[in-house]
Parts: structure tokens; C-alpha cells; sequence
């Protein structure tokens, strides 16, 4: 508002009457000069009672929150006052998290996980639309899709129970997504259709390739892992794309849809070069509702995206029995992620009580104790939203130095294999091997295996055998495969006894594919998904039912409800088949071979039958010729 | 006699500095455009095809530098070169000896990939005819005022592009989906560029207006490869797109480099093959045509100085239950595995089995099981 020089007294009275106007057309009553004051005054008494009344934890968020309050009052200018007080926003919280477990092979396996809570309700009239941690694709399209549960995971590499024990979130090689939806919905089908192309888009992967043809409909697997009353397999989907890669394009919008993204926290280690450099990883998201608190009367939303990598001995860490964040990473941590009410890394050092194992730098005084996988677990904990973590160099870089190589793994009590027997490209057999390690107790495990329609099972050569003899299931459910429409759902519940290997094989054919239903590269093979083992296995320490105590984000994934046994869930290895390819190039060569034969066959014979011959005189000299030329002009016959 | 030379001084001012407001509202809008598209597309399979990925990524990383962002970039890659078992390091794609410049980067987004990469996902994603569930970073949303940018590399021939060693697109489909663009108003002008061998044999046939072409080689040359990095084991990348991608190193967002400098780019002495260009289709003086117009994405900002009121906010109506103590049943977690619930899930059916294993331990009732038992399944097979 400069004053000019030579027209301040016009513009001094042409802003009072605009300021009268204003005050008019408002409803307070407080004249202009000091309307202006209380409006600077009035954000400082929003601040304080934000502060009061809100409770969020992380100053950042606390005042990124004001912010909003404050533009809010100076536009409404202060209509009411009990605008100040903030309108009972959906709280939502976000914890990070990292496991690191030094293996006995001298392979390491670091897990993180990132969970965002929040409490609100898609499936309400009233679409939300204010989004803060919870990442907005995501919620859009749980609304959109009514979906209840949602589990997607990328996995480049197989999983090596017996060298590496069981991890805390399994998965099977490639692509997997199972859907639990809501029972408002009306077509699942077409519903899971548009789901698989719109997580296409999100995750940059090719699951549109997801359809009929490898979608299944378990009846008995795949429980809901949130809360819920209802279990109507109707409206449960699976499918598993084994040859999908994962690369740096899926692990990119991964990482955008943490709050922090990859700047901040522990997110900052998640570098893709050293990333894919290793003998396993797995990224996932899992969505599903669980209980707010002990009473469980109220619902909220858990988002949690993990991501389990195991670094090679060899390739990664050049045969050094030495681990550090950055030889891991090439990155070291400086701070934890703003926005997260928790960030922690656990070592575990389970086996190495008094150090004599390995050597753990810097020393931390946290320890923490967790019933994880069956087994009561010790681990060294580092908490980043403390700053002296850091110390003095303000990063973080965990060293794991070993001293002795001796120790033996705990076996892992279940464990399962899967082949192709036979020769030829005709006929073959699937054997599924599932071991029990337990030496003196049995437990039940739900086995889905789903063939896609090209491999045709015989059912009736199905056989399952433990310590030689005949083992029956006491459950099967078996939906046969249509010609390119859907596959072969085999799920049977099988009691494995101690000590065991139980074997289940099964017979099939393969299938001749049109031709245009090969791909690009059909001399590569085709892929059968993993199978799917299910089990509750019995624990050696009483697991901690209690689901909505504090505990670390690793051992509180999987519900229980028992104390004796815990639930995991195996894959096996997927298949790789051959079967019979036509030769491409056929088509060009019969019609070379087909051409030429009839040119020569039937040419020839034309002209035999057809051709005439003519006596030709040589051709005379010259002189005769100029002498036949004249006697033509004569009209005398030429010689 | 003093106003009046005053008042024509004026006019005259006044005048001149319409003019000047003419020229800059002409240089404002001369190119015509308001957004930028690319659409990139490797069409080569195969690990010895890395070259062709390493191609199609640095056109990709010059044109994200540039500005244009990945929901304007349809990027089409048909085989993971980076994350492929024989990749010595993985997650890197080279496109220099010695593993100088890794083009495929920490953040990049491939649209299509695998499979996926086929003539016809291809020409519908051009055309914009996509089943209605395909995700917007799927898709090219054009409009008339878009400049869109297309290179394509792989493998081809006199009038072909092979896609995925399996099928192939010829330079008449090309030049027809180029044409529905045209009537669908779907470009305001597209710049064509091709690294294949006989390239040039890849835009003779167009004939939409605002169309300008440039290829790597003529037709009866190849186009050659420019050098193998011994680690990896493979070549790394094309002639022409080696030296383009060296040329556009050196553009920045405010360059005025113009069209006739990326026609020089890569003479025979470095190429070994011609590359050639077409412009006959293109209304401007290609010398007046930026390289930014296409492969850089800078926005025109007009300032002005209205202002405008903006609306109040919107208060969430909160939703209060009609009494404040709604009895909320319980919830609890479900079971992972009722042992006891799945084996009588089929009740009778599979308690009444013989020994021999039933084949009716199917949903529902038992009429079902019957209609579902196909036939020869579930009597004695062949042994």
C-alpha cells in the first residue's frame, strides 16, 4: 500500500471506504485497524491450542498441522470461535523399521518395514479427501474397489529355507496378489479385472497379464490376516504372474508412496544398485483393517510395505565375513523420517549373547526381546529419533564384524521342494515334497497348488505318501482346468507326521497351444506358479497372543491365536516347462518347398504335354541374307 | 503547436511499443504448443539386443532432463535388460565403455514392458484407443496443442520394424496411425525419429501435415553398432544414438540449438550410415524449430497481476452416531487355519469316501459334483 506522492489524500479516503465496505458486508463489529490486529493476534492463540489439543507426536507434523489451522482462521476471519479448536481429524501414524539377521552361511538378511495407520473409513458415503501419511493412489483404490484386504509383493529370487531359515514375510518368486473384497460387491470378476490394470499403472508391472486364465478362487487358504467376521471365499481372488521381473522401475513407485519418500529415514538405504545386487528380494505392500485398541470396537487401516533383501556372502560382501550399512547400502543414516512416531533398527543377536560370535559397533544398551517365528529372539536395538545415536559424526553406519564361524542354524521345522519328473514333451509328474523336522509332533498343512490349463493333470494318478505309505487327506478340493479359461485348483489338507517327508505327486500332459498363443520366446519355457503350504506349526516358546500390545512391526504381521504353534506359510519353487513349439519359420519353408515343387512337377509336365517343336533353319551369312532380301522384293522364294 | 507534437510523440511511443508487444506476443506463441509428449519404444528382445534398450533409455534420460515428466512419457521397453540374470551389475544399463554413464538411473518408470510391447498395444497407445481400465500412465493424452516426440529402435528392414523378433510393423501402418492422430487432433506437431537399419524406408510413406522425420540410415544401408564394453559383453549402444545422445548432453532447458544442428548430428565419417531427415510434411523452417519444442518441456508463464478470490474452505461434515453410545460388536482376527471348520466344510460329501480318494470333495451340493465331473476323469485312467 506505497502512497503516492501526489495523490495520498485521494487514496487514503478511496481505501477508507473500501475498509468500511468490507466491514459491511462482514458481520463483526469491530472497526477496520482493529480488525487487522486481532487477526495477527488470532494465529497465535490457534497455535497454542492446536498444541494442546492435538497430542500428534513429531514436531514437524505439529507444525506443518498449524500451518493449515492458521490460513483457515484468517480466511474465515474468525466467524467462530470454535473453529479454533481442531475438527476431529482421522489421526494417522507412521512407524519405520529395520531387522538386520546375520545368517550362518555368512549371508546377511535385512528386512524393513514401514507401516502408516489410519483411522478412518473408506467405505463411507462421503468420499475422504484430505490425505496426509496414507498415500492417496492407494486409498483411492481401496474406495473404488471396495476391497478389504490387499496383498501385492515383487519377488526376484527364491527363498532358501534350509540355509536361511524362515523370513518374516514370505513370498513367492515374481508377481503375487491376493484380494479379499468387500461383500458389497456385486462382480468380483470384472471387479479384480480393472483392480490388476489399475495396480499395473501404480506399480509400473506388467499384472495386467493377470485374467481368468491364472486367477484362482482358494476355498480354504489364504484367510483374511485383518479383522473380519465374514469369510465367504466368494469374494477372495489369487493369482501369481512367476515370470514377472522386478526391477528399479517397481521398487521407484514403491518408495513414492512413503511419507518421506527416499529422503529421509531409513528409506535413504534403499538404493536399487545394491538393492538388486543380491541373492534375494522381495518388495510388498499389504493393506488391511485391524484393531485400534484392546477392545477392538473400532477399526483402522494398516498400510504396510516391506521389503526383505539377503546379501550374498560372495558377490556383495567379497567373501569378508564383515557387514556394515554402507558395504550393504553404500549409504549410511543420518536422521529418521519426520513424519514417523517410531524408527528403529534391530539386530538380531539371538546367538551371540556374550559376543562371541560376532561384534557389534557402535554398542547400544537397548535390547529387546520378541517371540518371532516360534522362537523367543533377542536383539540389539538402535533408536534413530534419538540423536544421540548418531554420536559425534551425526550418521549411523552398523558394523557386524565376525570372529568365529562355528554355530549351527536351528533347521526350520517345515520345508518344501518342488519338481518335474519324466522325459519327453508329452507327459511328466509333479512331485511336491513337504518335510516336517519336528521329531516328535505332527501338524496339519494346507497345500494350494494351481497348474495353469496347458499342463492337464490326471487327477487320479494323484498320490500322497509319507515314510512309504499311503497318507489321506482329510480335506481335498479340486476345481479341473478349462481350455483357456481358467486352471487347475488343487488344495488339500495333508497331516504331515514328525520326523517326515511326505510326497505328493501327480501325473500330467502337456497341451499343444495354437500358434498364436506362444510368445516371443516359447523356447525359454513356461512357468508354473509356486505352491502355496500353509501350516501351523507348533512353536518352541508360548507365542504372545495379546494382538494389539506393543511389539515390533516383524513378529506382529501374522494373527495368533494360539499360543502353542504359530502360522507360516512356504512356497516352493515355481516350474519351468517345456512344451512341445512348432518350428516358426515352418510356414516360410513350406511355402518355398511347396512353391518349387510345383513350378518343377507340374511345369514340367505342362510342357511336355503342351510344347511343340518347329524346325528352324540356321540363320544364313550375310550374303545370302541380303540375297534373300532381294528375291522377297522380287517375289521369287528365297533360298 | 506544443500539444500537438507532444500528442504525436505519444502515438508514435505508444505505436513503437505496440509493435514491440506484437513481436514478443508473436515469439510467444510461435511454436504453437502448450505440453510435450514422448513416447519411447524399444522393440528388441534378448540379452544381445542390449543395445537397443541402452537406445531407448538415453533418449529417455535427455528428455526427462529436459523437463518433460514420466506422466508425459510412454516408455516402452520390450525386455529387462537391467535386472537380467547375465547383467555382471545389475540395475545399471551402460550406454558408455567403461561404465561411465548408467542411463537407466535410480528413478525411472516403464510403462509397458515384457510382453506387453507389442505392434498393437503400440498403435492403440498412438491412436488412443486403450480398453477403458488402462491406467493413465498408460495412455498419451494429447491434444492439439501438444508437440510429441517418437523414437523407435530395433531391428528393421526396407519398410518394416520387427517387434519382438515375432511380428512387425510396416512404414503404411505407421504412416495411417500418424494420419488418424492428424484427424483425432490428436498432435500439433511430431518429430519422427528412427534408429534402425534402413530407416529412412520408415517415414517415405507419410502424409500428414506437421511431420518432421529423421532416421539413421538409408534405405539399402545398416545402421551399425558403436562400440562393445568387454565386462558386459555386449554392444552398448547405436552409432546415431551414441553421438545424438552426446549432442543432447550439451542442451540445456533454455538452449536455442535448433532443428538443423540435430540434422548434422552424426555425419557419414561417424555413422558409417547416412542418416537422413524429412521435412516437406512440416509447416515451419525447421531452422526456427527449437530442439526444446520437442525434447525439452518449457512452460510459457504469463504473469498477471488479477487477482482472484478464492472460495472458502470446505468444512468436513462430521458424521456423529444418533446415540452417543452405539453398542459396536467386537471384532477379532480370523482364524489362518481352522483345521476343524475346513474339514467339515463339505460336510457329507467327503466323509462318505471310500478308501479310494473322491473326486466329489467339491462347493456345494452334490448335483454340482456330478454336472462338474468331466468326463474320463475320476474312472480308471490309462496306467
Amino acid at each position: 500500500m506505497a502512497a503516492h506522492r501526489c495523490c495520498f489524500p485521494v487514496w487514503l479516503f478511496i481505501l477508507c471506504s473500501f475498509s468500511l465496505f468490507i466491514i459491511a458486508g462482514s458481520q463483526e463489529t469491530t472497526v477496520a485497524p482493529e480488525q487487522h490486529a486481532s487477526v495477527l493476534d488470532n494465529p497465535q492463540t490457534a497455535a497454542e491450542t492446536a498444541e494442546q489439543t492435538a497430542g500428534e507426536s513429531g514436531g514437524v507434523e505439529e507444525r506443518r498441522w498449524e500451518g493449515t489451522e492458521v490460513r483457515d482462521a484468517a480466511a474465515q476471519k474468525q466467524a467462530e470461535p470454535a473453529v479454533l479448536q481442531p475438527t476431529p481429524q482421522p489421526k494417522d501414524d507412521f512407524q519405520e523399521e529395520l531387522v538386520v539377521r546375520p545368517l550362518h552361511s555368512g549371508d546377511i538378511y535385512a528386512s524393513f518395514q514401514f507401516r502408516t495407520l489410519w483411522e478412518t473409513d473408506f467405505m463411507r458415503g462421503n468420499k475422504v479427501s484430505h490425505y496426509r501419511l496414507f498415500p492417496k493412489s492407494l486409498g483411492q483404490v481401496i474406495s473404488k474397489f471396495s476391497v478389504r484386504e490387499l496383498h501385492i509383493s515383487f519377488t526376484q529370487g527364491y527363498w532358501r529355507t534350509m540355509q536361511w531359515g524362515q523370513p518374516y514375510l514370505p513370498s513367492p518368486p515374481g508377481a503375487e496378489l491376493w484380494v479379499w473384497f468387500q461383500d458389497s460387491v456385486t462382480d468380483v470378476d470384472a471387479t479384480w479385472k480393472e483392480l490388476t490394470n489399475v495396480l499395473s499403472g501404480i506399480f509400473c508391472a506388467s499384472l495386467n497379464f493377470i485374467d481368468s486364465t491364472n486367477t484362482v478362487q482358494p476355498s480354504a487358504s489364504f484367510k483374511p490376516l485383518g479383522i473380519g467376521n465374514v469369510t465367504d471365499h466368494r469374494f477372495l481372488r489369487y493369482a501369481t504372474l512367476p515370470r514377472e521381473i522386478v526391477c528399479t522401475e517397481n521398487l521407484t513407485p514403491w518408495k513414492k508412496l512413503l511419507p518421506c519418500g527416499s529422503k529421509a529415514g531409513l528409506a535413504v538405504l534403499l538404493k536399487s544398485e545394491k538393492l538388486f545386487h543380491s541373492s534375494f528380494h522381495s518388495q510388498a505392500v499389504h493393506i488391511r483393517p485391524v484393531c485400534q485398541d484392546w477392545q477392538c470396537k473400532t477399526t483402522s487401516w494398516e498400510l504396510r510395505q516391506t521389503l526383505n533383501v539377503v546379501f550374498d556372502l560372495h558377490n556383495s560382501g567379497q567373501g569378508k565375513r564383515e557387514w556394515s550399512l554402507f558395504k550393504m547400502f553404500s549409504r549410511t543414516l543420518t536422521e529418521a523420517c519426520p513424519l514417523a512416531s517410531s524408527s528403529k533398527i534391530y539386530i538380531d543377536i539371538t546367538d551371540n549373547p556374550e559376543g562371541e560370535q560376532f561384534e557389534l559397533s557402535p554398542a547400544t544398551s537397548l535390547l529387546s526381546q520378541a517371540m518371532v517365528l516360534g522362537d523367543r529372539r533377542t536383539f540389539s536395538v538402535y533408536d534413530l529419533t534419538q540423536q544421540d545415536t548418531f554420536g559425534s559424526v551425526r550418521s549411523l553406519n552398523l558394523l557386524i564384524r565376525w570372529k568365529s564361524t562355528e554355530g549351527d542354524m536351528l533347521r526350520p521345522l517345515l520345508h518344501a521342494e518342488r519338481y518335474v519328473a519324466g522325459y519327453g514333451l508329452q507327459t511328466g509328474e509333479i512331485h511336491t515334497l513337504m518335510y516336517n523336522h519336528h521329531p516328535y509332533r505332527s501338524f496339519p498343512v494346507l497345500l494350494l497348488d494351481s497348474v495353469p490349463w496347458y499342463l492337464r493333470l490326471y487327477i487320479h494318478t494323484l498320490t500322497v505318501t509319507s515314510k512309504g505309505k499311503d497318507n489321506k487327506p482329510s480335506y481335498i478340493h479340486y476345481q479341473p482346468s478349462k481350455d483357456r479359461v481358467r486352471p487347475h485348483l488343487l488344495e488339500m489338507l495333508v497331516q504331515l507326521p514328525p520326523n517326515s517327508v511326505t510326497e505328493v505327486t501327480v501325473q500330467f500332459e502337456r497341451a499343444l497351444l495354437k500358434w498364436t498363443e506362444y510368445t516371443p520366446d516359447p523356447n525359454h519355457g513356461f512357468y508354473v506358479g509356486s505352491s502355496v503350504i500353509s501350516s501351523l506349526v507348533p512353536s518352541t516358546v508360548a507365542m504372545d497372543t495379546n494382538s494389539t500390545r506393543e511389539r515390533p512391526l516383524f513378529s506382529s504381521f501374522f494373527p495368533c491365536k494360539e499360543e502353542s504353534s504359530y502360522f507360516v506359510r512356504v512356497y516352493t519353487e515355481p516350474l519351468l516347462v517345456n512344451l512341445p513349439t512348432p518350428d516358426f519359420s515352418m510356414p516360410y519353408n513350406v511355402i518355398c518347398l511347396t512353391c518349387t515343387v510345383v513350378a518343377v512337377g507340374y511345369g514340367s509336365l505342362y510342357n511336355l504335354l503342351t510344347r511343340s517343336f518347329q524346325i528352324e533353319e540356321p540363320s544364313p551369312g550375310l550374303a545370302k541374307r541380303i540375297a534373300n532380301v532381294i528375291r522377297k522384293m522380287r517375289g521369287v522364294p528365297p533360298l | 503547436m506544443k500539444t500537438h507534437v507532444l500528442f504525436n510523440l505519444f502515438a508514435t511511443f505508444l505505436l513503437a511499443d505496440g509493435l514491440n508487444i506484437e513481436d514478443s506476443a508473436g515469439q510467444f506463441f510461435s511454436s504453437g504448443h502448450t505440453n510435450n509428449w514422448a513416447v519411447l519404444v524399444c522393440t528388441s528382445r534378448f540379452w544381445f539386443n542390449y543395445r537397443h534398450v541402452a537406445n531407448t533409455l538415453s533418449v529417455y534420460r535427455s528428455v526427462k532432463r529436459l523437463g518433460i515428466p514420466d506422466s508425459h512419457i510412454v516408455l516402452m521397453l520390450a525386455d529387462d535388460m537391467a535386472c537380467n540374470h547375465r547383467n555382471p551389475k545389475p540395475a545399471t544399463v551402460f550406454s558408455h565403455k567403461n561404465m561411465e554413464l548408467n542411463v537407466y538411473g535410480d528413478d525411472v518408470e516403464v510403462d509397458y514392458r515384457g510382453y506387453e510391447v507389442t505392434v498393437e498395444n503400440f498403435l492403440r497407445v498412438l491412436t488412443g484407443r486403450l480398453p477403458p481400465s488402462t491406467p493413465r500412465s498408460k495412455r498419451l493424452l494429447s491434444d492439439d496443442r501438444s508437440n510429441i516426440l517418437i523414437y523407435l529402435t530395433g531391428h528393421g528392414g526396407n519398410g518394416f520394424l520387427k517387434f519382438q523378433d515375432s511380428e512387425e510393423i510396416s512404414n503404411v501402418e505407421l504412416a495411417d496411425a500418424f494420419e488418424q492422430m492428424w484427424q483425432k487432433r490428436r498432435y500439433n506437431e511430431l518429430l519422427f525419429i528412427i534408429d534402425t537399419c534402413q530407416g529412412a524406408s520408415m517415414y517415405e510413406r507419410f502424409y500428414s501435415p506437421n511431420l518432421m522425420a529423421l532416421a539413421s540410415s538409408q534405405v539399402g544401408e545398416d545402421s551399425l553398432s558403436h562400440q562393445p564394453d568387454l565386462a558386459i559383453g555386449v554392444h552398448l549402444m547405436d552409432r546415431y544414438t551414441f553421438y545424438l545422445l552426446e549432442f543432447l548432453e550439451d542442451i540445456h532447458p533454455a538452449s536455442k540449438a535448433n532443428m538443423n544442428d540435430l540434422f548434422k548430428v552424426c555425419p557419414k565419417s561417424q555413422c558409417v550410415s547416412t542418416p537422413g531427415h524429412r521435412t516437406d510434411l512440416f509447416l515451419r523452417d525447421p531452422g526456427s524449430v527449437l530442439i526444446t519444442d520437442f525434447f525439452g518441456s518449457v512452460r510459457k508463464v504469463e504473469i498477471t497481476t488479477e487477482a482472484i478470490d478464492l472460495t472458502d474452505p470446505i468444512k468436513e461434515v462430521e458424521e456423529r452416531p444418533a446415540n452417543g453410545d452405539v453398542h459396536k460388536e467386537m471384532h477379532s482376527y480370523v482364524d489362518q487355519l481352522p483345521v476343524s471348520e475346513i474339514i467339515h466344510q463339505n460336510g457329507k460329501l467327503c466323509a462318505t469316501s471310500t478308501n479310494k480318494m473322491s473326486l466329489c470333495c467339491f462347493h456345494g451340493d452334490v448335483s454340482e459334483c456330478e454336472m462338474q465331473l468331466p468326463r474320463g476323469l475320476g474312472v480308471e485312467g490309462p496306467p
